[in-house]
């Protein structure tokens, strides 16, 4: 256990019974979020830097081409991994991915694959024979809410991915034809419950005083949604991040769509 | 994504004739594994779920244990015959996942807080599968920990709701979370209906969402009614050996 968060924790509780938070952000407010997209643009087929407030993530897109899914042998197919690199915390070990980057993983797929954000069918190249989008999660400094972070890094590398040159079956590298068909823009917002007040995009100090998270990734409706946590939630607590969400997803979209 | 068009509801009644808002048939027993702390067998509609309880136990490794409460382990598994195509052993990225959201929603009930430094595993074994598994897992897993008398806040009933051509309806079968448009699997501390696991795919609007919850958490309630009755039946039926 972690002595250093277990004594923070009732200070940040404390604070959030006073309608206040440790950075003075207000409970439905975003750190700030940047995005550098094509940040490896030179060899990845497409990559986005995000931060939010000093959680950093790198994703990059990589095109392969492959065999479709038996069930669906016109459609590309899209993989999502996630790697919390040692180097974003002390917590976080080399190795295989464990539960925390599975379900980082997960998350951010469901999202993405549920709202049909990517036009799957443009993918097809021949009979057996599809583009395989591999969306590469990278964590490299964590501190807080790694599930937004990752998800609006993932959308944004896919908005900046191409689609390199396919000749004679082989795959020209560094050529490009087309961008990737990316048809919306699904983004995750994720809140915590920190006594029994509802907060958007906790931070690190705040992840170890929640109770439990809600993540709702949404377009036009919502697409994915997952509860973290050993806490509980009560129907208008989530009706009420189902809220929030749409609402922060608005900006956090806008700034994904632009440059 | 494009899904086939397949027609999962006619004149009011589902494929296996169920109304909208109808759960499969549920049967649980309780006791049924001798080594075990504590045990559970589910039937849920074609779905066969095994869950055990070992513990409170001295959890190793070390470094895992927590000087305030106990920690709960969950270990998820799909039997590789469990469905029709079959299932490489071994831990894949969904089990993973689903452990580790189950671990967490029964960490929310048991009163971890009784044995600092111990840990409680929890074993999940999905024998036969045909959706909705997660749920029915944990419905086996709370009772599998009330029969080996860990002192519980209250059980843990889970149930999901989806929507299939485009209505909303409790406990999805396989063909109609193939086809359909939603899944929405939650799990509910019964009595405060207070929820400790919520996961949604699919395309739902706030409305329908909220119309799906309610539909999910009036079908724990009604997993919840069963499960009490296998453990006062457990108990009724306990027979003093020797």
């Amino acid at each position: 256990m972690d002595i250093e968060a277990y004594l923070r924790r009732d200070y940040v509780t404390n604070l959030i019974k006073e309608g206040k938070r440790l950075d003075n952000r207000k409970f439905d407010e975003y750190r700030k979020l940047e995005i550098n997209k094509g940040y490896v643009g030179e060899k990845a087929d497409g990559s986005a830097y995000v931060s939010l407030g000093d959680t950093k993530v790198l994703v990059g897109i990589s095109m392969d081409v492959g065999e479709p899914y038996p069930d669906a042998p016109t459609s590309g197919v899209m993989t999502v991994n996630a790697e919390l690199r040692p180097m974003a915390s002390p917590h976080f070990e080399a190795g295989p991915p464990g539960e925390e980057a599975t379900e980082l993983a997960r998350v951010v797929d469901r999202g993405i694959r549920e709202s049909g954000a990517i036009d799957t069918e443009k993918l097809f190249i021949e009979e057996d024979k599809v583009w395989v989008v591999f969306v590469d999660i990278h964590v490299l400094d964590h501190y807080g809410n790694m599930i937004d972070a990752s998800g609006i890094g993932a959308i944004a590398a896919l908005l900046d991915a191409k689609i390199p040159k396919y000749e004679d079956n082989k795959i020209i590298r560094g050529e490009h034809t087309v961008k990737l068909p990316v048809t919306c823009t699904p983004i995750p917002c994720t809140t915590a419950k920190i006594a029994d007040c509802v907060i958007v995009d906790p931070d690190m100090d705040e992840e170890y005083a929640m109770d439990s998270r809600l993540t709702v990734a949404t377009t036009d409706t919502i697409n994915a949604m997952q509860k973290g946590g050993q806490g509980t939630l009560r129907e208008e607590e989530v009706l009420d991040a189902i809220d929030l969400s749409f609402k922060c997803a608005k900006d956090i979209r806008r700034l994904v769509e632009g440059n | 994504m494009e899904k086939p068009d397949m027609e999962l509801i006619k004149d009011g009644k589902r494929l296996d004739g169920r109304r909208p808002d109808e759960l499969r048939e549920i049967k649980i027993e309780v006791g049924v594994l001798k080594r075990a702390t504590g045990s559970a067998y589910v039937e849920w509609g074609k779905n066969k779920v095994l869950a055990a309880v070992y513990g409170p136990r001295e959890l190793h490794p070390k470094f895992l244990r927590n000087p305030t409460k106990a920690v709960l382990r969950c270990i998820y598994n799909l039997a590789p015959f469990s469905v029709e195509d079959r299932k490489r052993p071994g831990p894949d990225r969904r089990s993973v996942e689903i452990s580790k959201v189950s671990a967490e929603a029964l960490s929310s009930v048991v009163m971890l807080e009784r044995y600092p430094n111990a840990g409680i595993d929890v074993y999940i074994e999905i024998l036969q599968a045909d959706a909705g598994t997660r749920c029915v897992g944990l419905t086996a897993a709370s009772v599998a920990l009330a029969d080996a008398g860990i002192p519980m806040k209250d059980i843990v009933a889970a149930c999901a709701a989806g929507k299939i051509s485009g209505e909303i309806v409790l406990d999805l079968m396989k063909e109609e979370d193939n086809y359909g448009e939603s899944d929405l699997p939650i799990a509910v501390m019964s009595r405060k209906k207070d929820v400790v696991l919520l996961q949604m795919d699919g395309k739902l609007t706030r409305e329908e969402f909220k119309k799906a919850y309610e539909l999910a958490v009036n079908g724990a309630t009604q997993v919840y009614e069963i499960q009490k009755a296998a453990l006062l039946k457990s108990v009724n039926d306990v027979k003093i050996e020797g």
